[in-house]
């Protein structure tokens, strides 16, 4: 799909710079899209119910549910309690990575200098670890929450005996994901390098964040109807929100 | 990567049956070898590891797989934690290739993978919640039960990125060996399920033993 202007009223934009953080609450029925601005980008990402955050996103029903170790538009983001909690409504980079995690710190310094803050002030280096460690501190949650996150924009494929790598060449700028909350969702995400970047130097990329008002998932929706099993994730997120 | 075991079960210190569908807990100290024993072929044997002094320190299947750079667990994969740290290592395997990106099964994901009707049969989180219960003293609660290791089980995943959980390659009498790197709570549910061909369609009982190394 190509990249096209949001079809509803844009509530909020904001840039997170690259290597940062941010976390909020997304409603059901509001839309985010999530932009590589230059091509390059990794944005890990977290999500949980906000009015029950002991459930939340979870990988492995997720991937097996949908028959992929990969994300792209049709898929769901399933919780632990087997609801629809996001679905990805469009997609211009086609694959995403479910499975490496985030680069914790002694990683980061191992391969690249440590850039302290007191040298460096804001073009210090920060992981994905500490970044999602210090978005979810501010919900009340901490290390017991971080498990497997999203990575939005890396591309990781595996050969026939499993060994990993990540696609440099999958990279484009301006490569966007829109992600539809079907649950009023706590949205933690962290802009910093992918564990398998190759690449030699530091470099995080920026993301866009722009959300807008885009309604529920009709019943004729594209990503509801991608499976059978889709349907039924959002039956059982019909009857928890049914009043 | 096929490696066999030089130890002697009559030798193990701790050696016991666990029941097809049912929980198991149990701490191995580091130093100590864990084998699991896949007695009828094709059992997922569903499994957590807690740091026993700081179970906020747990298996991590994401650090492991980034880690490893390989998304199957085999002898000479060292299982790290949420730290990044080694917690075990596989030091025997006569299987060959352990899952650990296709979870637990649960009442709810039964919902969602294969009817809703499904949702009262046994499921391996059932075993989690119960175990957890039964043993307060570890301080394990709900959103502790994390990405686990299935055992035995086959979910290869395509150059392309497509997953299936396979008919088994694990046989009556394969096996699997952990050397403890740091003091664990070992969690299993020996799995239930029913509705794929991840125990074979026909559960059945596994065989759990210790070394003093």
């Amino acid at each position: 799909m190509t990249t096209h202007s949001p079809p509803g009223e844009v509530l909020w934009e904001e840039t997170v710079p690259g290597g940062c953080h941010w976390s909020g609450v997304l409603r059901r029925g509001v839309a985010l899209r999530i932009t590589d601005v230059e091509g390059g980008a990794n944005c890990a990402m977290l999500l949980f119910n906000f009015e029950d955050k002991s459930e939340r996103y979870n990988m492995p029903d997720t991937l097996k549910a949908q028959h992929t170790a990969l994300l792209k538009r049709g898929h769901v983001l399933m919780t632990d309690m087997g609801r629809a909690m996001a679905s990805i409504v469009a997609d211009t980079h086609g694959w995403h990575d479910s499975f490496c995690g985030v680069m914790h710190d002694d990683q980061l310094q191992a391969r690249f200098r440590t850039r302290r803050y007191q040298e460096h002030r804001n073009a210090m280096h920060r992981s994905g670890r500490e970044g999602l460690l210090k978005e979810l501190a501010r919900w009340g949650l901490g290390p017991r929450d971080l498990h497997a996150n999203v990575n939005w924009f890396s591309k990781v494929a595996a050969d026939p005996e499993g060994n990993l790598s990540l696609d440099t060449a999958a990279w484009k700028p301006g490569a966007s994901v829109d992600l539809r909350l079907d649950m009023h969702a706590l949205v933690v995400l962290s802009a910093a390098m992918h564990p398998l970047d190759p690449r030699p130097a530091y470099s995080p990329g920026a993301v866009k964040l722009t959300a807008w008002r885009c309604g529920l998932a009709a019943s004729g929706d594209f990503c509801r109807n991608f499976r059978p099993e889709n349907q039924r994730a959002f039956i059982n997120t019909e009857r928890y929100f049914a009043a | 990567m096929i490696v066999e075991s030089p130890r002697d079960p009559a030798a193990a210190v701790f050696d016991q049956v666990c029941p097809a569908g049912e929980p198991w807990m149990h701490v191995v100290h580091r130093g100590q070898v864990l084998r699991i024993l896949d007695l009828e072929g094709n059992q997922a044997v569903d499994t957590l590891f807690y740091n026993l002094h700081d179970p906020e320190e747990r298996y991590s299947a994401v650090d492991t797989i980034q880690r490893a750079r390989n998304l199957y667990l085999t002898a000479g994969t060292v299982l790290h934690s949420t730290l990044g740290r080694p917690m075990l290592t596989i030091v025997a395997d006569t299987c060959g290739r352990h899952d650990t990106l296709g979870g637990a099964c649960s009442q709810e994901s039964n919902t969602v993978r294969y009817a809703l009707d499904k949702r009262f049969m046994h499921a391996c989180r059932d075993n989690f919640m119960s175990a957890i219960c039964h043993h307060p003293e570890h301080g394990l609660a709900k959103r502790d039960i994390t990405h686990n290791i299935n055992f035995f089980m086959n979910v290869p995943v395509t150059p392309q990125g497509g997953l299936t959980f396979a008919d088994g390659i694990s046989d009556a009498g394969k096996y699997v060996e952990l050397r403890a790197e740091m003091d664990v709570v070992c969690l299993v549910s020996n799995c239930p399920q029913l509705n794929n061909p991840c125990n074979g369609w026909n559960p059945t009982p596994v065989r759990m033993l210790v070394w003093d190394d």
